[in-house]
């Protein structure tokens, strides 16, 4: 792995390259997580789900939050 | 093997023994009665659901509590529940993190935005430090000065008799501890602290004059004999809430590759719980929308169950509130009121 070359690069559930097709994480389970993992650099973000939503922080990419992202996967 | 005459039932007759037992004279079924009930054929499913929905109506109401939660510190526990992505101690991507009072005082407003009385603040530890006590005590003060009136549970751990007396001081009213599973599983479970540990923190809360709020989880492996077991324990600790979760695989956790338990299976053992606790409140919790899907949780509605959680959980997604509240109003199931509760 060479490192993201554009946005959306990671699978935000398991933060391998997202162009490996990934079947095994879009399933019922991951339909109800928020992401886990910046989908630009695959480092493990920070996030809080609340009662009607969630914010995720990659230490290096900033916020992200179901407010601009309601599908997670 | 001899029975006792009381206990007596066949595959056939436990529903029949259950009708005038527990739907006519209130009185919870036994651990070997509530056995009977696991192993009924799925013919006999909707019988059961039924009586179990009798049941409920009769010494509980029409009426469903419902609640929100949210974690106040998620993540990095010292404990090992084999369970939890929560764990720090298994390689899960959850990561560690602490929510403001500001956010706590907006997860209390989106609470009760949808009608629910109850909202529970929940930390991922073993037990609360000064930093935890101090920040829950804020929050408390601050949901309570933004003007909701909501009612406050908490969920943080194994207690101190002081920390209990601290939480009654602070206003709230009802306490979260799961038991998780049977006495006899638990240790396949857990390996850091004992259920008789979890057990008595449950006895201090109860004596200090909190609501008793005491579940669990299950799809951990435990087999019906477990079930039935856990379900007599339960009992035997009379809580004033059950909740019920199914197990989320989660990944990286040591029960990252269970499978989600079938549906009906689901459906059967809640209206068995149902069945040895007539008069307890039994929540839906975490994992329903995985397991049971929208049409299941309304055959749980009718099945026993008269509370919900609507909204998030504590690092999973629920379904949207609105969906569950529509489902209520289908159902022509009452929110119940703050008032009434108070
Ligand atoms: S004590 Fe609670 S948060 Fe900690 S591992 Fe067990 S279930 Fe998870
Ligand atoms: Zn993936
Ligand atoms: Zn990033």
């Amino acid at each position: 792995m060479t490192g993201p070359a554009r946005n959306d690069s990671f699978c935000v559930h398991c933060g391998q390259p997202a162009d490996t097709g990934h079947v095994s994480c879009h399933n019922s389970r991951t339909a109800l997580e928020p992401p886990r993992f910046c989908p630009r650099c695959a480092r493990r973000m920070v996030v809080q789900v609340t009662p009607s939503g969630w914010q995720a922080r990659c230490s290096r990419h900033g916020e992200a939050s179901s407010a601009d992202a309601p599908a997670t996967n | 093997m001899t029975v006792a005459p009381q206990e007596t039932s066949t595959e056939a007759d436990i529903l029949t023994v259950a009708r005038e037992q527990v739907l006519e004279r209130g009185t919870g079924l036994s651990e070997r009665q509530i056995l009977d009930v696991l192993r009924l054929g799925d013919d006999q499913v909707p019988d059961l659901l039924a009586l179990a929905h009798e049941v409920r109506m009769r010494w509980c109401g029409p009426e469903v509590e419902v609640e929100g939660i949210v974690s106040v510190k998620t993540g990095g526990c010292p404990e090992d529940c084999h369970f939890c992505s929560q764990s720090g101690r298994f390689p899960t991507p959850v990561r560690s993190a602490w929510l403001d009072i500001p956010g706590l005082v907006k997860a209390a407003a989106e609470t009760a935005e949808t009608g629910a009385t109850e909202f529970c603040i929940v930390a991922a530890v073993r037990g609360p430090d000064a930093r935890l006590l101090s920040q829950v005590r804020e929050g408390i003060r601050a949901i309570r000065e933004s003007g909701n009136d909501i009612q406050i549970a908490c969920s943080l751990g194994m207690l101190t008799q002081e920390q209990v007396d601290e939480l009654v001081e602070m206003g709230v009213h009802r306490y979260n501890h799961n038991l998780e599973t049977a006495r006899s599983h638990f240790p396949a479970v857990v390996t850091t602290h004992t259920w008789e540990e979890r057990w008595e923190t449950l006895r201090m809360v109860r004596e200090a004059g909190m609501e008793v709020c005491c579940g669990g989880i299950v799809g951990m492996g435990e087999n019906d004999e477990q079930r039935a077991e856990f379900a007599a324990q339960l009992a035997d600790l009379g809580p004033h809430e059950v909740p019920m979760n199914f197990l989320i695989p989660q990944p990286g956790t040591p029960y990252e590759h269970y499978e989600v338990i079938e549906g009906k299976d689901a459906l059967r053992i809640v209206a068995a719980f149902r069945l040895a606790m007539p008069r307890t409140m039994l929540r839906f919790a975490g994992g329903r929308e995985l397991t049971l899907g929208d049409l299941g949780a309304e055959q749980g509605m009718l099945g026993g169950v008269n509370a919900i959680i609507v909204g998030n959980y504590l690092t999973n997604l629920g379904r949207p509130a609105e969906q569950d509240l529509e489902m209520l109003s289908g159902l022509k199931m009452p929110i119940k009121a703050l008032s009434e509760t108070i």
